[in-house]
């Protein structure tokens, strides 16, 4: 394909001054370079600079959290440049270049699985048009047609000459020549790079304790800040007494932000731990303290039946089809308030003097960050900038800029002093913008063959857009709550084609708040609609995969097909094993897992072994979707099973893992990736699976016990017989 | 001044005696490998080999450390070399986000000079770290590679 370049005129050359380490170069070296090189060297454009030793840097704007989204893009990058992969190192851009260059690497933001869907166009432009001023240099110096030319492995080749050259020693040359306006990038089918399982770029680090993430950022002078803020959500600081905490060892700064939360200062984390629990503190609640998890769930449960309700997805007169049907069927399921507990509790480092605030974070949005920082500080955004370090994990938690706020908000009460804010685990947990609560009452109508002719899902419950960007709320209503039940769109459209079909929502929303959590809404919609397939299909009598089969569309049904038939479903099992199955469409990418599952006499669950397919349409790197796939099914799983944030007095409860339990090692069942690709569109994979995991084993434990769990976490549901 | 003894050798520190050891580590010696994940001995990213045992460094104060020596996640190579655990954990592209990975690789290092074949139980028993980014396959997989090896 031939596509017009949708990258601008080649930037010019970032440089000035070391200052910080480099910083002011607006680029993050992740490595050991020597800032003096990189300062010497041209870029040959926003994506791509390559050194006279051969060593190609690419830049990523994307985060990376564990999701293997660097080594991806820098996969597509390399396929396009033909460069040598072995010498491919990265960087990341910083949020305030891309701001000052016109956002030429336009969106930094991380999440929705977008990294790789999003940008492959482009950051494989880059590639391409780096590629073809390499060429054209090499073209010039040897006074040949660029066309006569070829690239491959970094090197230069003029056949009819023999005459190579390798990229290196172009790359100064090629920096300086007009980048074409056109350029045609490679078919999918002619990967060398790209498409292969390729280990990550970033792994080695890891293993040996150097990777630095936000939490190891260290600079000369630094202080380490701690905060408490009010246990109650949106409850304000009426007065606190740091009288004993200042006398304390190391202590610098006891001081209050943004009229809800204490901030201790000192010269360690500890000492600064240590102080703040000697800080009492008074809040101003309001009638919050009144509201708890019951309170909540009565909100909900009368949304169930409200008159009123936003309508995400509506075919023919679901009304009148149920009431007229041979049968009804109806069900209330219900899905708690989740925590992402990224491994890394939150933290950020600000630097802050009255005309300039910079910031050191790991941060899923860095421009958000950005203009957090900018926010916070009382500064132009041209005067603040962001670093982003490594992420000890993100799930969307880390695409929320409070701990960024909270932190510029410390520095600028020490102008002058870097200062490093970290959050203790319990303030973590008590501080989040959770996976929201919802409930949903399910209503069918099946005709006298058991085929389903009317489905009315009533969703109730909370509203990530009204809590964190009312903004984008469409006349008041949350399009993204319907995930996964949309009529069409790319990010999760419902699968199946049922003649009459009405979905809406009665936006209930609690002062908790609520945000983007990995799979965000697809997650409870997922349960409500596969688990409620599947007791359709039992009140139909009939199988649970032959009853899907009969709705869903082909590229849902063909996803859900690979899983079985890779899984075995439908012949025997072992003794006491059950097999359940889900599927959804999410994130550009259709997916669809079988676990199969025993249940013990005194209600036991064991999960021995999930399947799972994905189609994400084109595969740029299988051993990371693999590896995506797997974790996808700790994530999901460790929330069906233990999943659940509660609220008393208005605060959330849980405090840390011994309140809120993940799933370990000893649970992990066995994955297995099918990967059925189509070759056809881009997918994402951090997230899609996520939502078949809990409907697959709720499904399979269904069949093993009778009992259909409907209220999740499943650790509140006793699986005993006859229990 | 106090004295510890991490990765061979004698080093001094300014630290209330109820420090835990993990805040002198990151904070007084710069040993930034060791996590903070939990504070409570629940998610085992702290974790240290002490004489050799693996402990979980947030919930032993400084002080009850002693002359016992203390090896972090920056000496367990060895003599620079990977050691066989860190070596299947790059060959089999272990770590996802990374955080909870210096844990593994000690919790993992420690497993294997106890029981150079560990079974999947013995696994399941040694290795209670937390991942969040669900690397349990990987690990499992690479210890026995390890084990192997
Ligand atoms: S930080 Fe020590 S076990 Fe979690
Ligand atoms: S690799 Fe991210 S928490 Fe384990």
């Amino acid at each position: 394909m031939t596509i017009q370049t949708s990258l601008g005129r080649r930037g010019f050359l970032v440089s000035g001054a070391a200052v910080a380490g480099g910083f002011s170069l607006g680029f993050h070296l992740p490595f050991d370079e020597s800032v003096a090189h990189a300062q010497a060297v041209k870029e040959l454009n926003a994506w791509v600079v390559v050194h006279p030793d051969d060593k190609v840097v690419i830049r990523i704007a994307r985060s990376e959290m564990g999701q293997g989204t660097l080594t991806g893009l820098c996969q597509l990058v390399a396929e396009e440049l033909e460069c040598d992969w072995n010498k491919v190192t990265w960087e990341y851009p910083t949020p305030g270049e891309n701001l000052k260059r016109n956002r030429v690497w336009k969106n930094f933001s991380t999440g929705g699985s977008r990294g790789i869907r999003e940008s492959q166009q482009y950051v494989r432009e880059g590639g391409a048009i780096a590629r073809e001023m390499l060429i054209a240099a090499a073209a010039k110096q040897w006074n040949v047609p660029a066309a006569e030319c070829s690239a491959a492995n970094s090197t230069i080749t003029h056949k009819a000459s023999g005459k190579t050259v390798t990229y290196g020693a172009v790359a100064a040359a090629a920096a300086g020549l007009e980048p074409p306006k056109e350029v045609k990038l490679k078919d999918p089918k002619d990967w060398k790079v790209a498409g292969k399982p390729l280990p990550r770029l970033d792994t080695v680090d890891k293993v040996t304790g150097k990777q630095i993430y936000g939490m190891d950022h260290t600079m000369p002078g630094m202080l380490v800040a701690t905060v408490r803020a009010c246990p109650v959500i949106t409850g304000k600081l009426k007065s606190f007494d740091a009288s004993k905490a200042e006398k304390m060892p190391g202590v610098k700064k006891i001081f209050a932000i943004d009229g809800d939360a204490v901030v201790v200062v000192a010269d360690t984390y500890w000492r600064a731990k240590t102080a703040l629990d000697a800080v009492t503190t008074e809040w101003n609640i309001g009638d919050l303290g009144k509201v708890s998890t019951e309170t909540i769930s009565e909100m909900l449960k009368e949304g169930l039946t409200a008159k009123e309700a936003f309508v995400g997805n509506k075919a023919g007169d679901a009304q009148k089809a149920i009431e007229g049907a041979a049968k009804k069927v109806e069900a209330t399921y219900s899905f708690p308030y989740q925590h992402h507990v990224t491994m890394e509790p939150m933290n950020a480092t600000a630097l802050y003097t009255p005309d300039k605030c910079e910031v050191w974070c790991g941060t899923q949005n860095g421009e958000a960050a950005l203009a957090a920082a900018s926010e916070a500080a009382g500064l132009p955004i041209a005067k603040c900038e962001v670093y982003k370090l490594m992420l000890g994990g993100g799930f969307g938690r880390r695409g929320r800029s409070d701990y960024v706020r909270q932190a510029v908000l410390a520095a600028k009460e020490m102008p002058g002093t870097p200062i490093k804010l970290i959050w203790s685990r319990e303030e973590d947990m008590t501080h989040c913008q959770y996976h929201p609560t919802t409930m949903a009452k399910m209503t069918a109508g099946l005709d006298a063959q058991g085929n389903l002719v009317g489905l009315h899902i009533r969703i109730s419950g909370q509203s990530i857009l009204a809590s964190l960007l009312p903004q984008n709320l469409v006349n008041g209503m949350d399009p993204a709550t319907f995930q996964g039940l949309m009529q069409s769109g790319v990010e999760a459209t419902y699968g199946y084609d049922i003649p009459n079909l009405m979905v809406d929502h009665a936006m209930r929303n609690p002062h908790i708040t609520a945000g983007f959590w990995r799979g965000v809404n697809v997650n409870q919609n997922a349960v409500y609609m596969e688990c409620f397939m599947d007791e359709l299909a039992a009140a139909a009598g009939q199988d649970p995969l032959a009853y899907r089969l009969k709705y869903l569309k082909p590229k849902w049904a063909a996803v859900l097909k690979a899983a079985c038939d890779k899984a075995g479903y439908g012949k025997p099992l072992p003794e006491g094993r059950f097999h359940g199955i889900s599927q959804v469409m999410g994130y550009g990418s259709y997916v669809a897992g079988v676990a199969e599952v025993s249940v013990s006499p005194d209600g036991q669950l064991k999960i021995h072994k999930i399947t799972a397919a994905t189609n994400p349409g084109h595969v740029v790197n299988p051993a990371q979707i693999e590896r995506q796939v797997a974790g996808s099914f700790v994530y999901g799983l460790s929330a069906a099973l233990y999943g659940e944030i509660t609220v008393k007095d208005g605060a959330v409860e849980q405090t840390n893992f011994d309140s809120y339990n993940v799933m370990r090692i000893d649970e992990m069942p066995d994955v297995e990736t099918v990967l059925v690709p189509t070759h056809d569109f881009w997918g994402g994979v951090g997230e899609p699976t996520i939502a078949v995991a809990a409907p697959a084993v709720l499904n399979a434990i269904a069949k093993a016990t009778g009992k259909r769990v409907r209220n999740l976490p499943l650790a509140n549901n006793d699986l005993k017989k006859g229990a | 001044m106090a004295v510890l003894n991490v990765n061979g050798k004698a080093v001094e520190y300014t630290a209330e005696p109820d420090t835990p050891l993990l805040w002198v580590l990151r904070e007084q010696l710069g040993l930034t490998g060791t996590k903070y994940g939990c504070g409570i001995a629940q998610c085992g990213s702290c974790t240290v080999h002490i004489d050799g045992a693996p402990v979980r460094s947030c919930s032993i104060p400084v002080n009850a450390v002693g002359t016992q020596k203390v090896v972090t996640i920056e000496a367990i190579a060895d003599n620079g070399v990977l050691n066989k655990i860190q070596k299947a954990w790059v060959a089999l592209d272990v770590p996802q986000c990374g955080y909870c990975q210096s844990g593994m690789v000690m919790a993992a290092t420690a497993l294997l000079a106890a029981k150079p074949n560990p079974t999947d139980a013995d696994i399941d028993e040694a290795m209670t770290n937390i991942c969040r980014c669900g690397t349990y396959q990987q690990v499992r997989a690479a210890i026995h590679a390890a084990a192997k090896a």
